[in-house]
C-alpha cells in the first residue's frame, strides 16, 4: 500500500464536511473521487497533500510521496515553459524535464513565455510539472479542466506511464477519465451532517 | 533554495519594476525633502541622516506585498508548501530575494542621494554601513508581514500597518548611528544594537513566517 487512509474527517473552514472515510491505494492503482460540488473533494486532496491537518483519522504514506495539482497551475507568466519546468524539477529534485515536455507535447512551446499560452496549454504545463516532481502519488484536482480531447488522451497516457512505473493516482473529476483502469470512490456516502467544529479556528496545529 | 532565489530574481528583472521601483521612490522622497523644508544647506545636512533612513525604509515597504501575493494567486505557494523545501527555507529565500532587489540597490544609490541632502561627507561611510546592517532586518520583518496578510484582498494597507511598528527599533538605531556619525560622535552603541536586531530577526522570524504561511494556506 502506498497510501492508507483510516477513518478520516476533514473540515473546510470550521465546517466538518467528510466523516469516517477509509480507503487504500496501492502501487499502480488509480482511484477517482466522485461526488457533487461541495462534497469535499478538493478539501480531501489538500488534506492528503499536507496543506491542512485532518480533523480526525490517520493518513499513512511515505513522507514526501505526494504531488498535488490543484485548480491553479503554479505557472509563472514571465518565465518560459522550459524555465517553469526546470524550476519545479530543481525544487523537487526529481524527474526529467525532457520526458515531461514530450509527454504533454510542449516541445514546440518550450521557449515561449508561459503568459502567452492558452488556458489548455497552461494546464498541460501544470500537469507536466507532476512528471518532474518524481513523486509516487499524484493528487489531481479536476485535471481535465480546459483540456481538449487530444490533451485528455495525453494526460491518460501520462497517468498510464506513471502507474506502470509503480505510481498511484487519486483524481477528483466529473468526466469519465481512465475508464477501464480506474476504480471509483463515491464521497457522497461519507458526507457529514455539516456541523461546526469549534468557533475558533486554531491557527498553529 | 538557490533555485527559488534565482527564480525570484529572474521574475523581478523580467516583470520590470523589481529593481527600479524602490529606487525611484527613494529618489522622489529625497527630492521632495528640500522642497518641503527649504533649500537651506545647514538645515538639510542636520536632517539628512534621518531623512535618508526614513526614505529607505518607506522604499522597502513599497514592494513587500508582492513577496507572497503573486505566488499565492497562481498557486505556486501551495506547490512550494508541498515540495521537499521547508517553508522556513522558502521564507529565507524570499527575504533574501527582496533584499537583493530592494535593499542592495538602495545602499548603492545612497552616496548619490546623500549628496542631494548635503550629508556631511565624513558620515557617508557610517550611513551606508548602517543601511547595510539594517535593511536585511527590514526585508525579513517585511516577509513576515507579507506572510501574515497573504490571501487577503487588498492587504497592502494592512501590511503597512502591521510592519511599520515592527520597523521602529531598526529605524531608531540605524538613524541614530548615521546621526552620531554626522555629528562626529562615537556610534559604536547604536551599531551594535542594530547588528543585534538584524541577527535576531534573521534567526527567529523565518520560523514565524513559515508558521504563519502554514496557517494561511489551510
Amino acid at each position: 500500500m502506498v497510501l492508507t487512509v483510516t477513518d478520516l474527517s476533514v473540515a473546510r473552514g470550521s465546517w466538518r464536511i467528510l466523516d469516517g472515510l477509509s480507503f487504500q491505494l496501492s502501487a499502480g492503482q488509480a482511484l477517482l473521487l466522485r461526488g457533487p460540488n461541495g462534497i469535499g473533494k478538493t478539501t480531501l486532496l489538500r488534506t492528503l497533500a499536507g496543506l491542512q491537518p485532518p480533523l480526525a483519522g490517520r493518513i499513512e504514506a511515505a513522507p514526501d510521496s505526494m504531488a498535488y495539482a490543484g485548480h491553479l497551475d503554479g505557472v509563472k507568466p514571465t518565465l518560459t515553459v522550459q524555465e517553469n519546468l526546470a524550476f519545479w524539477a530543481a525544487v523537487f529534485g526529481g524527474g526529467d524535464v525532457e520526458d515531461a515536455t514530450k509527454a504533454f507535447a510542449l516541445a514546440p512551446l518550450r521557449t515561449r513565455a508561459a503568459g502567452q499560452l492558452s488556458a489548455g496549454q497552461k494546464r498541460r504545463l501544470g500537469l507536466a510539472r507532476l512528471a518532474v516532481t518524481g513523486r509516487k502519488i499524484w493528487l489531481l484536482d479536476e485535471p481535465t479542466v480546459s483540456l481538449d480531447k487530444d490533451a485528455v488522451a495525453m494526460l491518460e497516457a501520462a497517468v498510464d506511464t506513471h502507474l506502470a512505473a509503480g505510481g498511484a493516482v487519486l483524481a477528483a473529476t466529473h468526466i469519465d477519465l481512465l475508464q477501464e483502469r480506474a476504480e471509483t470512490l463515491d464521497l457522497s456516502k461519507h458526507a457529514s451532517a455539516a456541523d461546526i467544529v469549534g468557533a475558533f479556528d486554531e491557527a498553529f496545529l | 533554495m538557490t533555485s527559488l532565489l534565482l527564480r525570484d530574481l529572474r521574475l523581478a528583472i523580467r516583470s520590470g519594476g523589481g529593481f527600479g521601483l524602490a529606487l525611484a521612490f527613494f529618489l522622489i522622497v529625497v527630492v521632495l525633502v528640500p522642497l518641503s523644508v527649504g533649500p537651506d544647506s545647514t538645515r538639510l545636512s542636520s536632517i539628512a541622516p534621518g531623512m535618508l533612513w526614513l526614505g529607505a525604509l518607506l522604499a522597502c515597504l513599497l514592494s513587500l506585498d508582492r513577496i507572497f501575493a503573486l505566488d499565492w494567486e497562481d498557486g505556486s505557494l501551495d506547490l512550494l508548501a508541498t515540495s521537499p523545501m521547508p517553508l522556513e527555507a522558502v521564507a529565507m529565500a524570499k527575504a533574501l530575494a527582496h533584499w537583493i532587489t530592494t535593499g542592495l540597490p538602495l545602499i548603492l544609490a545612497t552616496p548619490l542621494f546623500a549628496l542631494m541632502l548635503n550629508l556631511p561627507g565624513h558620515a557617508l561611510g557610517a550611513l551606508c554601513a548602517s543601511l547595510a546592517l539594517g535593511t536585511p532586518a527590514l526585508s525579513v520583518i517585511g516577509t513576515f508581514g507579507a506572510a501574515l496578510t497573504v490571501g487577503l484582498k487588498r492587504g497592502g494597507l494592512l501590511l503597512s500597518l502591521v510592519v511599520l511598528p515592527l520597523y521602529v527599533p531598526t529605524l531608531i538605531f540605524g538613524a541614530e548611528m548615521a546621526r552620531r556619525a554626522a555629528d562626529t560622535q562615537d556610534y559604536q552603541t547604536p551599531l551594535l544594537m542594530l547588528a543585534g536586531i538584524t541577527c535576531g530577526t534573521i534567526a527567529l522570524l523565518p520560523f514565524a513566517t513559515a508558521a504563519v504561511l502554514r496557517a494561511n494556506l489551510r
